[in-house]
Protein backbone atom coordinates (compact mmCIF):
# COMPACT_ATOMS: atom_id res chain seq x y z
CA UNK A 1 0.00 0.00 0.00
CA UNK A 2 1.22 3.67 -0.91
CA UNK A 3 -0.24 5.43 2.36
CA UNK A 4 -0.72 9.06 2.40
CA UNK A 5 -1.23 11.47 5.68
CA UNK A 6 -3.97 13.76 5.29
CA UNK A 7 -4.74 16.82 6.52
CA UNK A 8 -8.25 18.53 7.27
CA UNK A 9 -8.90 22.07 7.64
CA UNK A 10 -12.53 23.10 8.96
CA UNK A 11 -13.76 19.29 7.59
CA UNK A 12 -12.36 19.76 4.69
CA UNK A 13 -9.22 18.34 2.76
CA UNK A 14 -6.34 20.51 2.47
CA UNK A 15 -5.51 21.08 -1.16
CA UNK A 16 -1.49 19.87 -0.68
CA UNK A 17 -3.09 16.93 0.88
CA UNK A 18 -6.04 16.49 -2.54
CA UNK A 19 -2.03 16.87 -4.09
CA UNK A 20 -0.74 14.27 -2.52
CA UNK A 21 -2.62 11.63 -2.94
CA UNK A 22 -3.55 12.04 -6.67
CA UNK A 23 0.54 11.47 -6.90
CA UNK A 24 -0.38 8.60 -4.09
CA UNK A 25 -2.39 7.62 -6.93
CA UNK A 26 -0.52 7.96 -9.76
CA UNK A 27 1.92 5.84 -8.11
CA UNK A 28 -0.51 3.23 -7.35
CA UNK A 29 -1.44 2.78 -10.27
CA UNK A 30 1.95 2.69 -11.88
CA UNK A 31 3.13 -0.27 -8.87
CA UNK A 32 -0.29 -2.44 -9.07
CA UNK A 33 -0.38 -0.87 -5.25
CA UNK A 34 -3.93 0.15 -2.70
CA UNK A 35 -3.47 4.02 -1.95
CA UNK A 36 -4.53 4.54 1.59
CA UNK A 37 -5.80 7.69 2.67
CA UNK A 38 -4.59 8.15 6.58
CA UNK A 39 -6.20 10.92 8.95
CA UNK A 40 -5.54 11.46 12.65
CA UNK A 41 -7.41 13.68 14.71
CA UNK A 42 -10.06 14.23 17.13
CA UNK A 43 -12.79 14.19 14.41
CA UNK A 44 -11.74 13.08 11.13
CA UNK A 45 -15.29 14.39 9.56
CA UNK A 46 -14.58 15.60 5.75
CA UNK A 47 -12.26 11.96 5.47
CA UNK A 48 -14.24 10.96 2.97
CA UNK A 49 -13.21 13.43 0.54
CA UNK A 50 -10.18 11.14 0.50
CA UNK A 51 -11.98 9.15 -2.08
CA UNK A 52 -12.45 11.72 -4.84
CA UNK A 53 -8.65 11.69 -5.16
CA UNK A 54 -8.59 8.04 -5.56
CA UNK A 55 -8.11 6.21 -2.34
CA UNK A 56 -9.02 2.59 -2.13
CA UNK A 57 -9.14 2.82 1.85
CA UNK A 58 -9.91 5.62 3.87
CA UNK A 59 -7.98 5.24 7.52
CA UNK A 60 -8.99 7.56 10.67
CA UNK A 61 -7.51 7.72 14.04
CA UNK A 62 -9.86 9.70 16.15
CA UNK A 63 -9.65 10.52 19.42
CA UNK A 64 -9.82 13.09 22.40
CA UNK A 65 -5.98 12.36 22.65
CA UNK A 66 -5.59 14.15 19.21
CA UNK A 67 -7.20 16.36 19.94
CA UNK A 68 -4.01 18.86 19.49
CA UNK A 69 -1.16 18.53 17.63
CA UNK A 70 1.61 16.36 19.26
CA UNK A 71 5.05 15.62 17.13
CA UNK A 72 5.64 12.29 18.88
CA UNK A 73 1.86 11.17 19.47
CA UNK A 74 1.25 11.77 15.42
CA UNK A 75 4.50 10.23 14.39
CA UNK A 76 3.74 7.35 16.30
CA UNK A 77 -0.13 7.20 14.82
CA UNK A 78 1.29 7.42 11.38
CA UNK A 79 4.32 5.03 11.69
CA UNK A 80 1.94 2.09 13.84
CA UNK A 81 0.03 2.91 10.14
CA UNK A 82 2.80 1.87 7.90
CA UNK A 83 3.52 -1.32 10.08
CA UNK A 84 -0.11 -2.55 10.15
CA UNK A 85 -0.80 -1.87 6.48
CA UNK A 86 2.74 -3.09 5.42
CA UNK A 87 2.76 0.33 3.61
CA UNK A 88 5.88 0.44 1.61
CA UNK A 89 5.56 4.53 0.75
CA UNK A 90 4.65 6.97 2.94
CA UNK A 91 3.59 10.16 1.59
CA UNK A 92 2.56 13.35 3.21
CA UNK A 93 2.06 17.34 2.39
CA UNK A 94 5.09 19.35 3.34
CA UNK A 95 3.26 21.64 5.40
CA UNK A 96 3.82 22.55 8.78
CA UNK A 97 2.39 19.04 10.09
CA UNK A 98 3.23 17.25 7.65
CA UNK A 99 7.16 18.19 7.72
CA UNK A 100 7.16 17.68 11.42
CA UNK A 101 5.71 14.45 11.60
CA UNK A 102 6.93 12.77 8.52
CA UNK A 103 10.77 12.88 9.44
CA UNK A 104 9.98 11.39 12.24
CA UNK A 105 8.06 8.82 11.38
CA UNK A 106 10.92 7.76 9.22
CA UNK A 107 12.97 7.76 11.77
CA UNK A 108 10.94 5.47 13.80
CA UNK A 109 10.34 3.09 10.62
CA UNK A 110 14.16 3.56 10.01
CA UNK A 111 13.26 4.77 6.60
CA UNK A 112 15.04 6.89 4.05
CA UNK A 113 13.28 10.43 3.81
CA UNK A 114 13.18 12.87 1.34
CA UNK A 115 11.56 16.53 1.77
CA UNK A 116 9.45 18.43 -0.29
CA UNK A 117 10.26 16.79 -3.57
CA UNK A 118 8.74 17.93 -6.83
CA UNK A 119 9.12 14.36 -8.45
CA UNK A 120 8.41 11.03 -7.98
CA UNK A 121 8.39 7.83 -9.59
CA UNK A 122 8.75 3.73 -8.89
CA UNK A 123 11.82 2.30 -10.07
CA UNK A 124 11.87 -1.38 -9.48
CA UNK A 125 8.89 -1.31 -6.94
CA UNK A 126 10.80 1.46 -4.92
CA UNK A 127 10.00 5.30 -4.51
CA UNK A 128 12.41 7.97 -6.41
CA UNK A 129 12.69 11.28 -5.51
CA UNK A 130 13.39 14.58 -7.18
CA UNK A 131 13.74 17.48 -5.12
CA UNK A 132 15.56 21.09 -4.48
CA UNK A 133 18.41 21.07 -3.06
CA UNK A 134 20.17 24.79 -2.08
CA UNK A 135 16.89 26.19 -2.47
CA UNK A 136 16.29 25.52 -6.22
CA UNK A 137 20.05 25.70 -7.28
CA UNK A 138 20.13 22.05 -8.05
CA UNK A 139 17.97 19.16 -8.19
CA UNK A 140 18.87 15.88 -6.91
CA UNK A 141 17.51 12.53 -7.33
CA UNK A 142 17.47 10.55 -4.18
CA UNK A 143 17.37 6.87 -4.66
CA UNK A 144 15.99 4.78 -1.30
CA UNK A 145 18.23 1.73 0.35
CA UNK A 146 15.22 1.18 2.56
CA UNK A 147 12.31 -0.96 2.56
CA UNK A 148 10.24 1.70 3.63
CA UNK A 149 10.50 5.02 1.73
CA UNK A 150 8.84 8.08 3.09
CA UNK A 151 9.08 11.97 1.12
CA UNK A 152 6.69 15.22 1.68
CA UNK A 153 5.51 16.65 -1.28
CA UNK A 154 5.75 20.17 -2.30
CA UNK A 155 2.68 22.25 -2.34
CA UNK A 156 1.39 23.71 -5.44
CA UNK A 157 3.28 21.21 -7.53
CA UNK A 158 1.52 17.62 -8.18
CA UNK A 159 -1.54 18.45 -9.97
CA UNK A 160 -4.96 17.77 -7.55
CA UNK A 161 -6.92 15.51 -9.95
CA UNK A 162 -9.83 13.92 -9.28
CA UNK A 163 -10.24 9.87 -9.86
CA UNK A 164 -13.13 8.15 -7.64
CA UNK A 165 -11.44 5.61 -5.36
CA UNK A 166 -13.73 2.89 -3.24
CA UNK A 167 -12.28 4.40 -0.25
CA UNK A 168 -13.53 2.22 2.78
CA UNK A 169 -13.29 3.33 5.64
CA UNK A 170 -11.64 1.91 8.94
CA UNK A 171 -11.06 2.91 12.18
CA UNK A 172 -7.47 3.30 14.32
CA UNK A 173 -6.81 2.95 17.49
CA UNK A 174 -5.36 6.28 19.04
CA UNK A 175 -2.92 6.65 21.80
CA UNK A 176 -4.13 6.75 25.32
CA UNK A 177 -2.42 9.99 25.54
CA UNK A 178 1.03 10.99 28.30
CA UNK A 179 2.81 13.12 24.99
CA UNK A 180 6.06 14.38 25.09
CA UNK A 181 4.81 17.54 23.64
CA UNK A 182 1.57 18.86 22.59
CA UNK A 183 0.38 22.39 20.83
CA UNK A 184 -1.26 24.46 23.70
CA UNK A 185 -2.25 27.24 21.49
CA UNK A 186 -2.70 28.62 17.94
CA UNK A 187 -1.18 31.84 18.61
CA UNK A 188 -2.01 33.08 14.82
CA UNK A 189 -3.39 32.16 12.19
CA UNK A 190 -2.86 32.54 8.41
CA UNK A 191 -6.39 34.55 8.55
CA UNK A 192 -8.46 33.79 4.86
CA UNK A 193 -4.97 34.44 3.21
CA UNK A 194 -3.07 31.50 1.60
CA UNK A 195 0.56 30.81 2.92
CA UNK A 196 3.47 31.95 0.80
CA UNK A 197 4.00 28.26 -0.01
CA UNK A 198 0.79 27.10 -0.66
CA UNK A 199 0.03 30.54 -3.32
CA UNK A 200 -0.84 30.47 -6.53
CA UNK A 201 0.11 34.22 -7.21
CA UNK A 202 2.87 36.19 -5.25
CA UNK A 203 3.75 39.84 -5.81
CA UNK A 204 6.83 40.51 -4.10
CA UNK A 205 8.78 43.66 -3.20
CA UNK A 206 12.31 44.58 -2.44
CA UNK A 207 15.01 47.24 -1.82
CA UNK A 208 12.89 49.25 -4.59
CA UNK A 209 9.90 49.41 -1.99
CA UNK A 210 12.05 51.92 0.13
CA UNK A 211 9.63 51.60 2.90
CA UNK A 212 7.60 48.97 4.52
CA UNK A 213 4.41 51.21 4.30
CA UNK A 214 4.96 51.25 0.55
CA UNK A 215 3.91 47.55 0.33
CA UNK A 216 0.24 49.06 0.24
CA UNK A 217 0.77 49.18 -3.51
CA UNK A 218 1.20 45.35 -3.54
CA UNK A 219 -1.22 44.52 -0.94
CA UNK A 220 -3.43 46.79 -3.45
CA UNK A 221 -2.41 44.97 -6.36
CA UNK A 222 -2.43 41.07 -4.99
CA UNK A 223 -6.03 41.63 -3.70
CA UNK A 224 -6.96 42.54 -7.01
CA UNK A 225 -5.90 39.00 -8.97
CA UNK A 226 -6.15 37.12 -6.27
CA UNK A 227 -2.49 36.73 -4.77
CA UNK A 228 -0.31 37.12 -1.89
CA UNK A 229 2.45 38.93 -0.74
CA UNK A 230 5.96 38.58 -0.30
CA UNK A 231 9.10 40.19 0.16
CA UNK A 232 13.02 39.61 -0.67
CA UNK A 233 15.73 39.53 2.09
CA UNK A 234 17.14 42.73 1.87
CA UNK A 235 13.49 44.19 2.60
CA UNK A 236 12.74 41.92 5.57
CA UNK A 237 16.33 42.83 6.50
CA UNK A 238 15.70 46.37 6.17
CA UNK A 239 14.25 47.16 9.55
CA UNK A 240 10.73 47.97 7.90
CA UNK A 241 8.69 46.02 10.01
CA UNK A 242 8.27 43.13 7.70
CA UNK A 243 7.61 39.87 9.32
CA UNK A 244 10.55 36.93 8.24
CA UNK A 245 7.51 34.89 7.21
CA UNK A 246 7.22 36.87 4.12
CA UNK A 247 10.43 36.12 3.11
CA UNK A 248 11.10 34.59 -0.39
CA UNK A 249 14.33 33.21 -0.72
CA UNK A 250 17.29 30.67 0.49
CA UNK A 251 17.21 31.74 4.20
CA UNK A 252 12.88 32.35 3.62
CA UNK A 253 9.80 30.71 1.55
CA UNK A 254 10.88 28.64 -1.65
CA UNK A 255 8.05 29.14 -3.17
CA UNK A 256 6.37 27.77 -6.64
CA UNK A 257 3.31 29.77 -7.60
CA UNK A 258 2.07 29.96 -11.41
CA UNK A 259 2.91 33.34 -11.35
CA UNK A 260 5.66 35.92 -9.55
CA UNK A 261 5.73 38.77 -9.52
CA UNK A 262 8.97 40.48 -8.60
CA UNK A 263 8.78 44.29 -7.69
CA UNK A 264 12.07 46.57 -7.04
CA UNK A 265 13.92 43.46 -6.67
CA UNK A 266 17.35 42.78 -8.55
CA UNK A 267 17.94 39.40 -8.32
CA UNK A 268 20.39 38.11 -5.61
CA UNK A 269 21.40 34.73 -5.70
CA UNK A 270 19.83 33.44 -3.04
CA UNK A 271 16.65 35.46 -3.69
CA UNK A 272 16.62 33.61 -7.06
CA UNK A 273 17.00 30.11 -5.20
CA UNK A 274 13.84 30.89 -3.41
CA UNK A 275 11.49 31.52 -6.39
CA UNK A 276 13.03 30.71 -9.98
CA UNK A 277 10.47 27.68 -9.19
CA UNK A 278 7.85 29.87 -10.49
CA UNK A 279 5.69 28.58 -13.24
CA UNK A 280 5.78 32.35 -15.02
CA UNK A 281 7.87 35.49 -13.47
CA UNK A 282 7.42 38.82 -14.04
CA UNK A 283 10.13 41.44 -13.16
CA UNK A 284 9.44 44.81 -12.48
CA UNK A 285 12.72 47.11 -12.26
CA UNK A 286 13.94 50.92 -12.96
CA UNK A 287 17.56 48.89 -13.44
CA UNK A 288 17.17 47.38 -16.74
CA UNK A 289 20.41 45.39 -16.27
CA UNK A 290 18.82 43.46 -13.01
CA UNK A 291 19.70 40.52 -13.24
CA UNK A 292 16.23 39.25 -12.53
CA UNK A 293 15.04 40.06 -16.14
CA UNK A 294 17.18 36.95 -17.23
CA UNK A 295 14.99 34.87 -15.36
CA UNK A 296 11.66 36.97 -16.14
CA UNK A 297 8.91 35.71 -18.59
CA UNK A 298 7.71 39.32 -18.84
CA UNK A 299 9.94 42.27 -18.00
CA UNK A 300 8.96 45.49 -17.12
CA UNK A 301 11.61 48.45 -17.25
CA UNK A 302 10.53 51.39 -15.12
CA UNK A 303 9.17 53.06 -12.07
CA UNK A 304 7.30 50.70 -9.77
CA UNK A 305 5.68 53.37 -7.98
CA UNK A 306 4.37 54.23 -11.15
CA UNK A 307 3.70 50.62 -12.95
CA UNK A 308 2.32 48.72 -9.83
CA UNK A 309 -0.86 51.64 -9.35
CA UNK A 310 -1.51 51.25 -13.32
CA UNK A 311 -1.84 47.20 -12.95
CA UNK A 312 -4.40 47.70 -10.04
CA UNK A 313 -6.33 50.04 -12.06
CA UNK A 314 -6.01 47.62 -15.26
CA UNK A 315 -6.86 44.25 -13.39
CA UNK A 316 -9.81 46.34 -11.97
CA UNK A 317 -11.11 47.47 -15.12
CA UNK A 318 -10.06 43.68 -16.82
CA UNK A 319 -11.70 41.81 -14.10
CA UNK A 320 -9.31 39.78 -13.74
CA UNK A 321 -8.67 37.59 -10.53
CA UNK A 322 -6.98 34.23 -10.84
CA UNK A 323 -8.86 30.67 -11.78
CA UNK B 1 21.68 22.39 32.09
CA UNK B 2 23.58 20.66 29.93
CA UNK B 3 22.83 21.80 26.12
CA UNK B 4 24.56 20.27 22.82
CA UNK B 5 24.18 22.41 19.87
CA UNK B 6 24.55 20.45 16.78
CA UNK B 7 26.10 22.73 13.98
CA UNK B 8 27.00 21.62 9.93
CA UNK B 9 28.88 23.28 7.44
CA UNK B 10 27.38 24.39 4.70
CA UNK B 11 28.09 26.11 1.15
CA UNK B 12 27.50 30.28 1.41
CA UNK B 13 23.91 31.23 0.35
CA UNK B 14 25.68 33.99 -2.70
CA UNK B 15 27.62 30.46 -3.68
CA UNK B 16 27.05 29.38 -7.55
CA UNK B 17 26.32 26.03 -7.34
CA UNK B 18 28.55 23.81 -10.06
CA UNK B 19 28.12 19.26 -9.83
CA UNK B 20 31.00 17.83 -9.16
CA UNK B 21 32.22 14.73 -11.98
CA UNK B 22 30.45 11.74 -10.35
CA UNK B 23 27.20 13.87 -11.35
CA UNK B 24 25.98 13.32 -7.84
CA UNK B 25 27.70 15.63 -5.39
CA UNK B 26 28.31 19.53 -4.93
CA UNK B 27 31.81 20.51 -7.08
CA UNK B 28 33.68 22.37 -3.94
CA UNK B 29 35.81 24.65 -6.05
CA UNK B 30 35.26 27.75 -5.62
CA UNK B 31 32.77 27.22 -2.57
CA UNK B 32 32.92 29.23 0.27
CA UNK B 33 31.86 27.35 3.46
CA UNK B 34 29.92 28.88 6.30
CA UNK B 35 28.10 27.61 9.43
CA UNK B 36 24.45 26.94 8.27
CA UNK B 37 22.51 30.13 8.65
CA UNK B 38 19.85 28.49 11.10
CA UNK B 39 22.13 26.64 13.33
CA UNK B 40 24.08 30.05 14.18
CA UNK B 41 20.11 30.95 15.70
CA UNK B 42 20.37 27.83 17.87
CA UNK B 43 23.68 28.33 19.29
CA UNK B 44 22.83 31.71 20.11
CA UNK B 45 19.90 30.68 21.80
CA UNK B 46 21.85 28.50 23.72
CA UNK B 47 24.75 30.76 24.93
CA UNK B 48 21.83 33.31 25.95
CA UNK B 49 20.69 30.47 27.86
CA UNK B 50 24.11 30.03 29.40
CA UNK B 51 24.23 33.89 30.24
CA UNK B 52 20.75 33.92 31.81
CA UNK B 53 20.25 30.73 33.91
CA UNK B 54 23.96 28.95 33.44
CA UNK B 55 24.28 25.96 31.43
CA UNK B 56 27.35 23.95 29.64
CA UNK B 57 27.10 24.80 25.84
CA UNK B 58 28.65 21.60 24.00
CA UNK B 59 29.02 22.67 19.89
CA UNK B 60 29.04 19.24 17.72
CA UNK B 61 29.62 18.77 14.36
CA UNK B 62 29.61 16.10 12.23
CA UNK B 63 31.87 15.62 8.85
CA UNK B 64 35.79 15.74 7.91
CA UNK B 65 38.29 18.26 9.54
CA UNK B 66 36.99 21.20 7.43
CA UNK B 67 33.86 21.20 10.17
CA UNK B 68 36.55 22.21 12.85
CA UNK B 69 35.85 26.12 11.42
CA UNK B 70 32.39 25.94 12.07
CA UNK B 71 33.49 24.45 16.21
CA UNK B 72 36.33 27.07 16.00
CA UNK B 73 33.49 29.73 15.88
CA UNK B 74 31.51 28.04 17.67
CA UNK B 75 33.98 28.10 20.84
CA UNK B 76 34.58 31.90 20.24
CA UNK B 77 31.35 33.10 20.59
CA UNK B 78 30.57 31.39 24.11
CA UNK B 79 30.43 27.44 24.07
CA UNK B 80 32.32 25.79 26.45
CA UNK B 81 33.44 22.66 24.42
CA UNK B 82 33.45 21.46 20.68
CA UNK B 83 32.84 17.51 19.49
CA UNK B 84 33.61 16.49 16.20
CA UNK B 85 32.22 13.08 15.05
CA UNK B 86 34.26 11.94 12.34
CA UNK B 87 32.92 11.00 9.03
CA UNK B 88 33.69 11.12 5.41
CA UNK B 89 30.36 13.45 5.42
CA UNK B 90 28.33 11.56 3.00
CA UNK B 91 25.44 10.41 5.27
CA UNK B 92 21.79 11.86 5.03
CA UNK B 93 19.95 13.57 7.26
CA UNK B 94 18.98 9.90 9.04
CA UNK B 95 22.52 8.44 9.26
CA UNK B 96 23.82 11.99 10.71
CA UNK B 97 20.74 11.57 13.11
CA UNK B 98 21.83 8.60 14.38
CA UNK B 99 25.77 9.21 14.67
CA UNK B 100 24.53 12.07 16.84
CA UNK B 101 22.00 9.88 18.78
CA UNK B 102 25.01 7.82 19.36
CA UNK B 103 26.93 10.42 21.16
CA UNK B 104 24.21 12.20 23.28
CA UNK B 105 22.90 8.91 24.76
CA UNK B 106 23.46 8.56 28.03
CA UNK B 107 25.04 11.90 28.55
CA UNK B 108 22.83 13.74 30.58
CA UNK B 109 21.64 16.50 27.88
CA UNK B 110 18.41 18.83 28.75
CA UNK B 111 18.26 20.40 25.60
CA UNK B 112 19.57 19.85 21.90
CA UNK B 113 19.52 22.60 19.94
CA UNK B 114 20.28 22.74 15.83
CA UNK B 115 18.21 24.71 13.03
CA UNK B 116 15.26 23.92 11.64
CA UNK B 117 16.91 22.77 8.37
CA UNK B 118 20.80 22.53 7.21
CA UNK B 119 21.34 25.45 4.21
CA UNK B 120 21.43 23.37 0.71
CA UNK B 121 20.42 20.08 1.56
CA UNK B 122 16.88 21.46 3.05
CA UNK B 123 15.78 18.09 4.21
CA UNK B 124 14.83 19.69 7.10
CA UNK B 125 14.97 15.99 8.42
CA UNK B 126 17.81 15.50 11.47
CA UNK B 127 16.25 17.30 14.44
CA UNK B 128 12.70 15.41 14.13
CA UNK B 129 14.71 11.85 13.57
CA UNK B 130 17.12 12.80 16.19
CA UNK B 131 14.36 13.47 18.92
CA UNK B 132 12.09 10.36 17.73
CA UNK B 133 15.85 8.25 18.38
CA UNK B 134 16.36 9.55 21.30
CA UNK B 135 12.42 9.16 22.55
CA UNK B 136 12.58 12.69 23.61
CA UNK B 137 10.04 15.66 22.78
CA UNK B 138 10.54 18.15 19.64
CA UNK B 139 9.31 21.65 18.32
CA UNK B 140 10.59 22.48 15.08
CA UNK B 141 10.97 26.16 13.67
CA UNK B 142 11.22 27.72 16.62
CA UNK B 143 10.76 31.20 16.77
CA UNK B 144 10.81 32.26 20.97
CA UNK B 145 11.64 29.96 23.52
CA UNK B 146 11.51 29.62 27.16
CA UNK B 147 12.04 26.88 29.85
CA UNK B 148 10.53 26.13 32.69
CA UNK B 149 11.44 23.41 35.53
CA UNK B 150 11.78 20.29 33.13
CA UNK B 151 9.95 21.85 30.58
CA UNK B 152 9.61 23.87 27.62
CA UNK B 153 7.62 26.36 25.73
CA UNK B 154 8.00 27.11 21.86
CA UNK B 155 6.40 29.08 19.56
CA UNK B 156 6.91 27.62 15.83
CA UNK B 157 6.10 28.88 12.78
CA UNK B 158 3.28 26.98 10.89
CA UNK B 159 1.79 27.42 7.31
CA UNK B 160 1.18 31.52 7.46
CA UNK B 161 0.48 31.30 11.46
CA UNK B 162 2.40 30.31 14.46
CA UNK B 163 1.23 27.72 17.55
CA UNK B 164 2.81 27.40 21.08
CA UNK B 165 4.48 24.08 21.82
CA UNK B 166 4.74 23.04 25.92
CA UNK B 167 6.28 19.43 26.26
CA UNK B 168 9.12 18.10 28.78
CA UNK B 169 12.65 18.13 28.46
CA UNK B 170 14.96 16.87 27.49
CA UNK B 171 14.09 18.09 23.86
CA UNK B 172 15.43 18.65 20.62
CA UNK B 173 14.58 22.35 19.51
CA UNK B 174 14.88 23.59 16.05
CA UNK B 175 15.82 26.83 15.34
CA UNK B 176 14.09 29.42 12.73
CA UNK B 177 15.40 32.88 11.97
CA UNK B 178 13.93 35.09 13.93
CA UNK B 179 14.55 33.13 17.32
CA UNK B 180 17.14 35.86 18.06
CA UNK B 181 19.65 38.17 16.98
CA UNK B 182 23.29 36.55 16.67
CA UNK B 183 26.12 38.45 17.85
CA UNK B 184 29.41 38.35 16.49
CA UNK B 185 32.58 36.98 18.07
CA UNK B 186 34.92 39.50 19.81
CA UNK B 187 38.67 39.33 19.87
CA UNK B 188 38.73 38.01 23.43
CA UNK B 189 35.96 35.11 22.42
CA UNK B 190 38.60 34.38 19.39
CA UNK B 191 41.54 34.59 21.57
CA UNK B 192 40.06 32.34 24.49
CA UNK B 193 38.49 29.96 21.40
CA UNK B 194 42.93 29.09 20.24
CA UNK B 195 43.33 27.81 23.50
CA UNK B 196 40.63 25.49 23.47
CA UNK B 197 40.93 21.71 21.95
CA UNK B 198 38.37 20.37 19.64
CA UNK B 199 37.18 16.64 20.75
CA UNK B 200 37.81 14.25 17.99
CA UNK B 201 35.33 11.13 17.94
CA UNK B 202 34.53 8.69 15.04
CA UNK B 203 31.31 8.66 14.26
CA UNK B 204 29.43 5.59 15.26
CA UNK B 205 28.05 3.35 12.10
CA UNK B 206 25.13 4.50 11.02
CA UNK B 207 22.67 3.42 8.09
CA UNK B 208 21.60 5.65 5.75
CA UNK B 209 18.23 5.69 4.75
CA UNK B 210 18.52 7.29 1.07
CA UNK B 211 21.16 8.51 -1.14
CA UNK B 212 21.73 11.03 -3.71
CA UNK B 213 22.02 9.32 -7.10
CA UNK B 214 22.30 12.55 -9.17
CA UNK B 215 22.70 16.08 -9.15
CA UNK B 216 21.67 18.38 -11.69
CA UNK B 217 21.10 22.64 -12.45
CA UNK B 218 18.08 23.45 -13.22
CA UNK B 219 16.84 23.48 -16.95
CA UNK B 220 17.15 26.95 -18.27
CA UNK B 221 14.16 29.09 -18.51
CA UNK B 222 12.90 29.96 -21.80
CA UNK B 223 13.80 33.53 -22.92
CA UNK B 224 11.13 36.61 -21.74
CA UNK B 225 10.30 39.83 -23.23
CA UNK B 226 10.02 43.38 -22.38
CA UNK B 227 7.19 44.95 -22.56
CA UNK B 228 7.73 48.89 -23.71
CA UNK B 229 5.10 52.07 -23.62
CA UNK B 230 4.17 54.50 -21.12
CA UNK B 231 3.15 52.60 -17.32
CA UNK B 232 -0.58 52.20 -18.20
CA UNK B 233 0.34 50.44 -21.52
CA UNK B 234 3.13 48.32 -19.90
CA UNK B 235 0.38 47.11 -17.24
CA UNK B 236 -2.29 46.75 -19.81
CA UNK B 237 0.37 44.25 -22.24
CA UNK B 238 1.35 42.53 -18.71
CA UNK B 239 -2.28 41.37 -18.04
CA UNK B 240 -3.19 40.77 -21.40
CA UNK B 241 -0.19 38.19 -21.90
CA UNK B 242 -0.41 36.83 -18.56
CA UNK B 243 -4.22 36.09 -19.49
CA UNK B 244 -3.19 35.09 -23.33
CA UNK B 245 -0.43 33.90 -23.44
CA UNK B 246 0.36 32.32 -19.78
CA UNK B 247 -3.32 31.95 -19.29
CA UNK B 248 -2.94 32.84 -15.89
CA UNK B 249 -5.88 34.69 -15.08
Amino acid sequence: MILVFCELKDGQLRKPSAEALSEGRRLADASGKQLGALFVGASCAGAADAARYGADAILTAEGGTLASYSSDAFAQVVADAVKDKGATVLLAAATAVGKDVAPRAAARLAAGYASDVTGLTMVDGKLQAVRPVYAGKAFATTSFASAVQVATTRPNVFPAAEKAGTGATESLLAPTGDFKSVVKEILAKAGGKVDLSEANVIVSGGRGMKDGANFKILEEFADAIGGVVGASRAAVDAGWGLPHSMQVGQTGKVVSPTLYIACGISGAIQHIAGMSGSKFIVAINKDSEAPIFKLASYGIVGDLFEVVPELTKAAKAMGIGTN
Amino acid sequence: MKILVALKQVPDTESRIKVAADGRSLDPADVKWITSPYDEYALEEAIRIKEAKGAEVVALSVGTDAAKDVLKNALALGADTAVLLKGDGQGDAFAVAQMIAAYVKDKGFDLILCGNKGLGGDNAAMGPMLAELLGVAQANVVVKLELGDGTFSAERETDGGSELVVGALPAVITAQKGLNEPRYASLKGIMAAKKKTIEELDAAPAVAGAQVSALALPPERPAGRKLEGEPAAQAQALLQALKDEAKVF
